[in-house]
């Protein structure tokens, strides 16, 4: 089955109050062409799941995020993104905020289709008591440990970015970490993945059989994006565009620039975004 | 040595920190932390693992000796618990408990800071130490404002899970060396860079401190201090972390 749709297709899929999952961690490997798509529609009410970079920052200054389940928002090489802080400030997003361990376990349980799993993390801290709907577990053995009971973190949508695939939905990375990829999209109903390249299943065995990290019958669609990642890093296709993230960060932190960013970046489609960021290389 | 600089101090500080700890992963946050690392690595812990910072352990030679991508330090490495991770801290308390996730009420923060991160996870599963380059009231408070790493009274509060392995071992900064080794597991002054009186470092923190036992903190030797200038931090970026 040819899997193959466009980044605008697979923004249309989305529907008011969804929840979406998003891969990547921190400026790191985020579907940021799909996300690119979303802020071109008008859904609105989402509940965002992710290891938190540019996309949550993205997301939140167009007003799409209703509800933001998260462990920390960064964009790594500068530690706070300013749309996600003035989101927060303002308090224009309600959150989930978990320990990054609480996070995983969550998505974990939703992949293995339990209701919860036990965890450690998060006993003691205001992650307990900013969250008054988490309860715990008595373990039924001699130890009788009391431990943090986390739900599932089901998702409606899975967006994830990777280095290749197939038209069918194989997807490959070649860079050193696979992040949450793979739990995001057993978590999903539906995960859609867009890639640097789409080849052919047959150079899908150019690299070590483990870069295989989503198989077919986990994708419902794929989107050739390539630099999809941009401006967080897709290695080793390419690093994090450090110049460009500068620019988001100044741009995002002052409401007065804010606009032309929009304008130049972000009102046209993906081929727009990127002859603009290439025009903005060659003029620094 | 006299030439020695304050963060000089606080890069062997933050290496003592894993005098002893044998075969386990340091994951030393942000620098200070991390030129401390390598340095006790070179000299008195040989046998620490360390982490690149992004999914590799690299031994002292630069080679890649692991392979340690986030979902294993999740699933794994912290639960397991032969780590001890330095952290940062925004705001830290008498008992230990740190704020890296927000400024203000957590419904709405006036500042908002990284988040939580691991450090619910960290502090209840393994050693835990915390490193900051502005001892002041700012950081040193009566409360925090989001218990993101846990102190003991919170542990203790959360009950044995909590407490089974919790082990918040010490916080360097600037100017001092501080643990938890009282009666009741508060925070006391170990020991004071040179330099720094035990008055300077009361005036800055906001909660009273145990000084019965102060010493001073020890300066590198010759050779710990060759290998912080020739080794670990050639270009001397600790400067711009603490300025002398």
């Amino acid at each position: 089955m040819d899997k193959r749709m466009t980044a605008d297709e697979m923004a249309a899929e989305l529907r008011d109050g969804m929840t979406i999952g998003i891969g990547g961690w921190g400026s790191r490997r985020k579907p940021m062409a799909l996300i690119r798509a979303i802020l071109r529609t008008d859904v609105k009410d989402l509940t965002v799941v992710s290891y938190g970079g540019p996309d949550v920052g993205l997301l939140a200054a167009a007003g799409k995020i209703r509800r933001l389940v998260f462990g920390f928002v960064t964009l790594d090489t500068v530690p706070f993104d300013p749309h996600f802080a003035q989101a927060r400030q303002s308090g224009a997003v309600d959150v989930t905020e978990y320990d990054e361990g609480m996070f995983a376990t969550g998505l974990s349980a939703a992949v293995k289709r339990l209701p919860f799993l036990p965890i450690r993390a998060g006993l003691g801290s205001d992650v307990v008591t900013t969250n008054p709907q988490l309860r715990t577990v008595t373990s039924p053995y001699a130890d009788g440990e009391e431990l943090l009971a986390v739900p599932a973190l089901r998702l409606d949508v899975a967006l994830v970015h990777l280095n290749r695939a197939d038209a069918r939905g194989n997807a490959q990375y070649l860079g050193p970490d696979p992040y949450f990829d793979d739990d995001f999209a057993l978590a999903a109903d539906r995960c859609f993945v867009s890639a640097e390249r789409i080849v052919d299943t047959a150079d899908l065995s150019s690299a070590p059989v483990q870069s295989l990290l989503l198989n077919r019958g986990a994708v419902t669609g794929v989107v050739t994006a390539p630099h999809g990642a941009h401006f967080t890093s897709a290695a080793p296709d390419y690093g994090r565009d450090e110049a460009f993230q500068r620019h988001y960060a100044a741009s995002a932190k002052d409401p007065d620039s804010w606009p032309s960013f929009v304008d130049r970046f972000l009102s046209g489609g993906e081929a727009r975004y990127q002859s603009e960021v290439a025009r903005f290389r060659e003029a620094a | 040595m006299s030439d020695t600089t304050r963060v000089e101090v606080a890069v062997l500080a933050c290496a003592e920190l894993f005098r002893d700890a044998g075969e386990i992963v340091a994951s030393p946050m942000g620098l200070i932390p991390s030129l401390g690392a390598k340095l006790a690595r070179l000299t008195f812990a040989p046998d620490l693992l360390l982490s690149d910072g992004q999914a590799y352990l690299l031994d002292a030679e630069g080679h890649v000796e692991g392979w340690q991508p986030f979902k294993k330090v999740l699933d794994v490495v912290v639960p397991h618990g032969r780590r001890h991770v330095v952290m940062g801290a925004n705001q830290i308390d008498r008992f230990g408990n740190q704020n890296i996730s927000a400024i203000g009420p957590h419904a709405r923060p006036d500042r908002q800071l990284l988040g939580v991160r691991g450090a619910p996870g960290n502090t209840v599963n393994h050693r835990t130490s915390y490193w900051t380059p502005k001892h002041g009231t700012r950081v040193f408070v009566d409360a925090v404002d989001v218990v993101s790493g846990v102190g003991y009274d919170n542990a203790r509060k959360a009950g044995p899970a909590a407490i089974r392995f919790h082990d918040v071992h010490r916080v360097v900064t600037n100017l001092a060396v501080l643990d938890f080794g009282t009666p009741d597991r508060s925070m006391r002054l170990r020991s004071v860079h040179p330099g720094v009186s035990v008055e300077d470092v009361l005036e800055r923190t906001s909660f009273p401190l145990d000084t019965s036992a102060v010493t001073e903190t020890r300066l590198p030797d010759a050779e710990e201090l060759r290998l912080i200038r020739e080794v670990v931090d050639p270009k001397s970026m600790r400067d711009k972390e603490v300025p002398s």
